[in-house]
């Protein structure tokens, strides 16, 4: 039989606020322990809580980004459970009614596009953290991150596969970062997702049963567990056992996935609305406050860049891959400042798609953190459009730009880096080359084109370089065909 | 000096007839004297209360008193005071020393009152008759035997022995103004939102609001001056204008209308009660007044809305108490989770631990809708019908309880009786409305008598005025319970 | 409706309250009275009432995204029944 797998994500994205979502608490990551735990996020007797406006303003930018309703009225609600790291003993969280509602986030894989439906993005605090290394067979209970807001981005379940998973989870990422809601540092746990997993006949309608992967902090994780997860319910029912409702966690070290709680043990969280917090309302003066301060959205940036720059899908869609890079790009752009912007672009694009993130990738820095800044780059590209550097000589230029030497003018001037473009020289290095390889001119004209290229290579050598390689091309070529 | 109005110290103290420390001294002696019978206090400090009392003759020296400086307040123990011990009447908070001050502390200290002690109360806000309290039960001073009501007992006993001119309360579903009515001294819960909760400890969120207990009205405008204010930590304290609560005390009650509910007068209410309240309304016709008949149907599903909303709100408010942060943890356990339930057991009373079971389960799969939403819809049909009748009326009457004080221990093996001792308080808190009781009567034993007044939102001074106006012409306020003449 | 003992465990369970087998009966009796209160409600069609979660008809205020706390956990930890390295502690957590 054939099993198609099923996927639906929740993710947990901590928003970048300074204060924590109901106390006036730093966020901050890496403090020493519970000194950032104020009265209200140790839940001290008689403490109460009050809502950040900036945790719900990155909620409505989250809704407008991903075209969801933001609802005018929404409700927080008690999560009640008991754990050392939780220290009301109840999460607040949304139910009922969310900040946000519906939405859809559209990626590719491959050469297929792809559109996942958002159920909901509700607001909610973050926990502590119970620290497991031994203080005489106890835990150690951190509370710095207890009240850090989070968005929790919950999909339908539309994804049939991991890779489609890890796409959306990737997609997600990258917007939550775009609209600067939060810092998407995985290893911090700043974007953390459960994976909710199910299996079925190929062709049917009914979901099977699912079960949830918790807490999955890296996409390869992701990817890894939720391969696991099929394949062992696949084997599973083709052994002829059913699945239990039940969520798991994932273990890195083995690849493998291990029961947590069954349905049976799962908590009943007495949900209630929270009688310490009144309705959040958001109207729509807010709303179009926020929308008039929304960056241009990644889908709307590549297709300006496909229509007015003629940019390639790949190029455009890779420069929109992060909001770095296609603010650096604009940047470049914008510095170089050229009559030919379809030209520049293209060129602008080739030099961050590749040379740039080559090198980038290389030192293992991010595009923020890049020694080669985006008017140094510009300083590049216009040496090249107006024929200044060959691209060979670009290169030798762009590595004087990540050195610090300097502006690229400057190192062109330096390095003596000049193109040559006058013809009276080209010409006379021509001639002598011409004179020196006498065998390989008559090759030529016996009809072998190799011969040819050998000797654009030994005019370009006895120009160090420096020649332009098109006029070189066309000297020698009447020359040689004239003579 | 211990008979005094507020204002007539605050005169006093300002004239230099004494001083703070003196009056604060006066008040820990018959404390020292007399609590041994009331139990009252469960924590009283002579060291810090008089060296607020020192600071605070300073301030009038300086002439920067304002009406309260130097007036000694007891606190209800529910009001978190940095540094002394808040104990909420449980064992769970038995050496919980408050790391900060409520608001409504806050308050009383930049007013320059001076913090008498911390008063008995039932354990976590939970009873009607103070004997849950892990501190033992108050005794009433009219009558040691029997309860002074709750659960703001030890503010009420403390006020009616006299051994405080006026202390704070907590109203959840009638808990200052039921033990100001077996008290015999008067009491007031506010328009919910008017006085912060931030730093008083919670029993049911959307119902708690703290007040004033004193002898008279106009005490009460004066204390309630303090402790009314905005608090931007509390997301349902109420932005408004300051108000003076005594500015209309004196107006005559001419043209007043009373609204009387029958639901307020049926069944289950004492004939002593009946009467004295009877007596009371005719005294307010002969000031003046007109009264209505009204209707409040709703009301009489109130006490059974109000055990579903309570306690749920309870169940989770009461979580925090696990052992971990702050409080008792007990001893002996195995691992994690007997830890939680071992502290838990050991750490609450019994009505404590009743009421968190009834809430875990009117919350709990499959029973929400039936219990929680039911009970607020309910408590939606209360507010309105209260809503409807003030159409008609400025003020309701009623008796603050069916019966005056009982015996210690005749109500402790029945929670159901005990739980309808509040049924003429509890609707007003599930509207949010605000409500006084008012001394009306004695009964044949020589128990006071309680009289509740509820006006409409925002109309504590109206309230306070049409109490003051029938305490000008009667003299049950000024009645002293036999401990008070000690 | 009619409670069980296994209801009363149950919810002493979700609680986190230690009952014992007499007490868990000694409770059952007591809410079999509390419940007969409580299932009065029932008797009143409140079809298309809103429920009524707040005192007031109004929405939160909200605070500005500030950081306004400072640091206090000695003085927090010093009413804690065991701190060590400045953490909280409890009996091992198992997940």
């Amino acid at each position: 039989m054939n099993w198609e797998i099923v996927i639906g994500l929740e993710t947990h994205a901590q928003l970048s606020t300074k204060s924590k979502i109901f106390s006036g608490a730093a966020t901050a990551f890496g403090a020493p322990p519970n000194t950032q735990a104020s009265a209200v996020d140790v839940a001290l007797p008689g403490v109460l809580p009050v809502l950040n406006v900036g945790a719900v303003e990155k909620a409505i930018r989250f809704g407008i980004a991903v075209d969801a309703t933001i609802n005018r009225r929404s409700i927080f609600a008690r999560k009640n459970y008991f754990y050392p790291d939780l220290p009301k003993g109840y999460q607040i969280s949304q139910f009922e009614i969310p900040v946000v509602s519906g939405g859809r986030v559209v990626f590719r894989v491959g050469d297929e596009e792809k559109t996942v439906r958002l159920t909901r993005a509700h607001l909610e605090e973050d926990a502590g953290k119970s620290l497991h290394e031994d203080f005489h067979g106890m835990s150690g209970i951190d509370l710095n991150r207890a009240g850090t807001p989070l968005l929790e981005i919950v999909s339908e379940p539309d994804m049939r596969s991991a890779e489609e998973a890890v796409a959306y989870a990737k997609t997600l990422h990258a917007l939550v970062r775009w609209i600067e809601i939060c810092d998407g540092n995985m290893q911090e746990g700043s974007f953390r997702c459960d994976a909710n997993v199910s299996v079925r006949p190929e062709g049917s309608a009914q979901l099977g049963t699912r079960r949830e992967i918790k807490n999955l902090n890296s996409f390869r994780f992701l990817q890894q567990a939720i391969e696991y997860e099929a394949n062992w319910q696949i084997e599973q029912l083709e052994e002829g056992n059913s699945i239990e409702q039940a969520t798991v966690l994932f273990d890195p070290d083995n690849g493998q996935t291990r029961l947590m709680r069954t349905k049976e043990e799962a908590h009943d969280y007495r949900y209630f609305p929270d009688p310490d917090l009144l309705p959040l309302a958001i109207d729509e003066a807010w709303l179009e406050r926020t929308r008039a301060h929304m960056p241009e959205l990644p889908a709307a940036r590549q297709s300006r860049f496909q229509s007015e720059l003629a940019l390639s899908e790949q190029d455009a869609a890779s420069l929109v891959s992060d909001r770095d890079t296609a603010d650096y790009f604009d940047a470049v752009l914008e510095a170089v400042d050229p009559d030919d912007s379809k030209a520049a672009a293209k060129l602008i694009a080739n030099w961050i798609n590749g040379e740039l993130a080559a090198a980038l990738n290389r030192a293992e820095l991010d595009l923020t953190d890049s020694p080669v800044q985006a008017t140094a780059l510009a300083g590049l590209i216009t040496r090249i459009m107006d024929k200044t550097l060959s691209s060979k000589l670009a290169r030798e230029v762009f590595d004087g730009l990540w050195n610090g030497e300097g502006s690229a003018d400057e190192i062109i001037e330096k390095r003596g880096l000049k193109q040559i473009s006058d013809s009276g020289a080209i010409e006379k290095l021509v001639d002598e080359v011409i004179a020196a390889n006498q065998q390989q001119v008559a090759d030529y004209r016996g009809g072998k084109q190799k011969a040819f290229n050998s000797l654009v290579g030994q005019v370009m050598k006895a120009s160090k370089g420096k020649a332009n390689p098109a006029q070189v091309n066309e000297i020698l070529k009447g020359k040689l065909d004239s003579g | 000096m211990i008979d005094t109005s507020l204002k007539q110290l605050s005169a006093d103290l300002a004239a230099k007839k004494f001083s703070s420390v003196e009056l604060t001294g006066a008040y820990l002696d018959r404390i020292e004297a007399n609590d041994a019978a009331i139990n009252a206090f469960i924590t009283v400090d002579p060291d810090v209360s008089l060296a607020q009392a020192r600071a605070a003759d300073e301030r009038i020296a300086r002439g920067e008193a304002q009406p309260l400086t130097g007036i000694p307040v007891a606190h209800k123990d529910i009001w978190c005071a940095k540094g002394w011990r808040t104990t909420c009447g449980s064992r769970m908070l038995e050496n919980f020393r408050s790391p900060y001050d409520a608001h409504v502390i806050q308050r009383f200290n930049e007013a320059g009152a001076v913090n008498l002690g911390k008063t008995n109360m039932d354990e976590f806000a939970m009873g009607s008759s103070n004997e849950t309290s892990f501190f033992g039960p108050v005794r009433n001073p009219w009558d040691t035997a029997c309860v002074p009501g709750g659960s703001s007992g030890g503010s009420a006993a403390a006020v009616a022995a006299a051994l405080a001119p006026a202390a704070t309360g907590t109203d959840t579903g009638g808990s200052i103004r039921q033990p100001a009515a077996l008290c015999g001294v008067s009491g007031l819960k506010p328009t919910y939102g008017l006085v912060s909760r931030y730093g008083m400890i919670a029993f049911a969120s959307s119902l708690d609001q703290g007040g004033p207990l004193a002898k008279s009205a106009e005490d009460l405008a004066l204390v309630l001056d303090t402790m009314v204010g905005f608090d931007a930590r509390d997301s349902t304290s109420l932005e408004r204008s300051a108000e003076e609560y005594a500015r209309m005390l004196e107006e005559p009650l001419q043209g007043l209308r009373i609204g009387l509910p029958k639901e307020y007068f049926g069944e289950g209410m004492s004939a002593d009660v009946r009467k004295s309240v009877d007596e009371a309304i005719d005294e307010y016709r002969k000031l003046g007044a007109t009264t209505v008949d009204v209707e409040l149907p709703a009301s009489e599903l109130s006490v059974p809305a109000y055990y579903v909303i309570a306690p749920a709100e309870a169940s989770s408010n009461l979580s925090r108490y696990d052992g971990v942060r702050y409080g008792y943890r007990a001893e002996n356990y195995d691992d994690l989770l007997d830890m939680y339930c071992k502290t838990r057991a050991q750490g609450f009373g019994a009505e404590v631990k009743r009421r968190i079971l009834i809430g875990t389960y009117v919350l709990s799969h499959g029973y929400y809708d039936a219990y929680y939403l039911q009970a607020q819809r309910i408590r939606r049909l209360v507010a309105r019908d209260f809503a409807q009748a003030f159409e008609h009326c400025d003020v309701i009457m009623s008796p603050t309880s069916p019966s005056t004080a009982f015996r210690i221990g005749d109500r402790t093996a029945d929670p159901v009786q005990m739980y309808l001792s509040d049924i003429y308080t509890i609707a007003a808190n599930l509207a949010g409305l605000p409500g006084i009781s008012i001394p009306c009567g004695l009964d044949g034993a020589g128990l006071p008598v309680g009289l509740q007044i509820i006006g409409n939102y925002f109309s504590e001074a109206r309230m306070l005025n049409v109490a003051n106006v029938y305490q000008k012409q009667t003299d049950w306020h000024l009645r002293k319970s036999p401990v008070a003449s000690n | 409706m009619s409670l069980t003992l296994d209801d009363v465990k149950r919810v002493a369970m979700l609680a986190r309250i230690e009952v014992t087998d007499s007490e868990s009966e000694q409770i059952l009796e007591q809410f079999d009275g509390i419940f007969k209160l409580i299932e009065q409600m029932q008797s009143v069609d409140t079809t298309g009432i809103e429920p009524m979660s707040h005192a007031q008809d109004v929405v939160a205020r909200l605070r500005s995204d500030a950081v306004t706390a400072t640091d206090e956990h000695e003085l927090f930890q010093s009413v804690a029944p065991e701190v060590e390295a400045d953490l909280y502690l409890v009996p091992k957590v198992i997940e």
